[in-house]
């Protein structure tokens, strides 16, 4: 049969991520030490494990309500209140997901028109380009440079919007560069978009694993951004839960209602037991997630000193678990640096230009590793170095 | 945690790692590092660094024995006096006072069998004060200090976004 012929056109010409690419090239070599992860090295908390449990041991198995349980949904409206004072109503204003991914997808779904053009600064994670694709939609790349910080400027956000732009996806803490928006930075987009009629879909999954004395601030808490933005975030990892494959999204309630829609028929609700442990995640975990924090910190600290001492320029990252070193020097693309160096001195890193064309020249390092790992990677890398000449 | 802590906690993970690495981390000098470690080690807090061997590799006649000691204590001393001169012993690696159906727990370790057998007939169960031994042979070992005995352990995927 010839199946090309049979499966949608417009599916067929979206492309694996280069993540996926890379995986297959990095899983072809033998004894390969990695910094390749978007996951934590931790495990769950223990709590949360626990609880797990005992709600299968009484056998809590049945679907719950389609936005998530109530008490749960509850929990996480007293945590946003919490951590960026905004009070969304647990009934109406929060629905739970299948990860912060479910929460993109339904959100780009409730919003996007054939034709309508959502801004996705870059690099960033790979999804969010594909999905709007998926819906018709035009996926309009911003770049945002070392210079800058990788942060996104007003500048850049100005020129890139037109009569059609219906989103702004603004992922920060950014995975892969590590950029961090802090309130002035966003003060200053607000200003572009506070006239407009652009939703911004925040995606603050690394909200917690941000560095230094400032905390994250989410754009919904800049003055008149809470009715114009959708606020993603989950378990993955803030509590190292990526496996439990929970998330979710806040925003005002009309646009929740959409997203209802769509996730009823899709998911029809998130999985059960994770639901429940979600719950322990929020009430009793804080401790666990100020532990993962300063041990993230440390490393940190050690890989960025560790990679400009190999001689690579790079950006000190303030949030996330990644770094987003210069290549440049070198003389090579992304990819070919990071083909040889696992072909030839077994450590995989992510080439940048899998994070959007403007990743060229970079690479993305994860330390979401042990100290002994890292040391160990950043060692074989010294010697790659060395013997390439650079 | 303070910096102390964090200290100790990175030593703990890794005790042969340079000053200057603990000082990145902790965005502290290398002489602050370097001072509060003197410090650990005065205070008594830091008693010492060790290789953690995996000695099944190096001798496959290698044993490791658990040794529940039941010991009258003494007027004097309680059980301190009995304890000191078990842990005096080159064979000893840990001594530790219990609660519950003995008192003291020895662990010992020794070139084989033989050689673990005869250390607790000849010198643990004579010794003044003691009463009783249960020993307890370690068939293998998992994980200590910290550490596992078997690497890649790590079940994530290789790559991922
Ligand atoms: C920026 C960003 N957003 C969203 C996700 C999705 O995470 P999850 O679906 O596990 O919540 C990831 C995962 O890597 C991410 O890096």
């Amino acid at each position: 049969m010839d199946y090309s012929n049979i499966l949608s056109k417009k599916v067929q010409a979206l492309e694996f991520s280069g993540i996926r690419k890379f995986f297959d090239i990095a899983a072809s070599v033998k004894d390969v030490i990695s910094l390749s992860v978007g996951e934590p090295d931790f495990k769950s908390p223990w709590e949360v494990r626990k609880e797990a449990v005992r709600i299968l041991e009484q056998g809590r198995t049945a679907y719950t309500a389609n936005a998530g349980l109530a008490e749960l949904r509850q929990a996480i409206s007293d945590y946003l209140y919490k951590r960026s004072s905004i009070r969304y109503d647990a009934s109406e204003q929060i629905i739970v997901t299948v990860g912060g991914s479910e929460a993109i997808d339904l959100s780009l779904r409730a919003l996007i028109d054939t034709g309508d053009e959502v801004l996705i600064p870059q690099p960033s994670f790979v999804c969010y380009a594909p999905i709007v694709k998926l819906v018709n939609g035009v996926a309009v790349p911003i770049e945002t440079k070392a210079e800058d910080n990788f942060k996104l400027t007003a500048k850049a956000l100005k020129e890139h919007i037109t009569p059609k732009t219906k989103a702004l996806v603004l992922p920060f803490p950014n995975n892969p560069t590590g950029a961090v928006m802090r309130k002035n930075d966003l003060e200053e987009i607000a200003a572009v978009l506070r006239d407009t009629n652009i939703i911004v879909i925040s995606d603050e999954i690394y909200s917690e694993l941000t560095y230094g004395n400032e905390r994250h601030i989410s754009i919904s808490q800049i003055d008149g951004m809470e009715e114009r933005t959708v606020v993603i975030n989950g378990f993955s990892k803030a509590f190292a839960m990526t496996g439990w494959r929970l998330g979710f999204a806040a925003a005002p309630k009309e646009i929740i209602l959409q997203m209802l829609k769509i996730h009823q028929y899709a998911i029809m609700s998130s999985p059960t037991v994770s639901q429940f442990a979600a719950i322990t995640a929020l009430n009793e975990c804080e401790k666990d997630i100020e532990y993962m924090r300063g041990e993230y910190d440390m490393r940190r600290r050690l890989i960025v000193d560790g990679v400009r001492e190999l001689g690579l320029e790079c950006f000190e990252p303030e949030g996330a678990f990644y770094i987003f070193p210069s290549i440049k020097s070198t003389g090579m693309t992304s990819q070919e640096f990071c083909e040889k160096l696992v072909q030839t001195h077994k450590v995989a890193v992510v080439p940048g230009d899998a994070f959007g064309a403007c990743g060229e020249g970079y690479i993305r390092i994860s330390y979401a590793y042990s100290l002994e790992h890292i040391m160990t990677a950043l060692e074989r890398m010294r010697q790659f170095l060395k013997d390439i000449g650079a | 945690m303070t910096d102390k802590e964090r200290i100790i906690n990175i030593l703990r993970q890794d005790a042969r790692i340079s000053n200057e690495k603990i000082a990145v981390m902790l965005n502290i000098t290398v002489d602050e590092a370097a001072k509060m470690i003197s410090e650990l080690e005065d205070e008594g807090i830091i008693i010492g660094y060790t290789a953690i061997t995996n000695d099944e590799k190096m001798d496959k006649n290698f044993v490791c024995a658990l040794i529940d000691v039941k010991v009258s204590p003494q007027v004097s001393c309680g059980y301190d006096g009995v304890a000191m001169k078990i842990a005096a012993y080159r064979e000893v690696s840990s001594v530790y006072l219990m609660s519950g159906g003995y008192d003291l727990s020895v662990t010992i370790k020794g070139r084989n069998l033989r050689e673990v057998a005869m250390f607790v007939t000849e010198r643990l169960a004579p010794l003044d004060g003691v009463i009783s031994t249960t020993t307890h042979f370690i068939l293998h070992r998992y994980k200590e200090k910290d550490k596992m005995f078997t690497r890649n352990t790590d079940e994530r995927s290789l790559v991922s976004p």
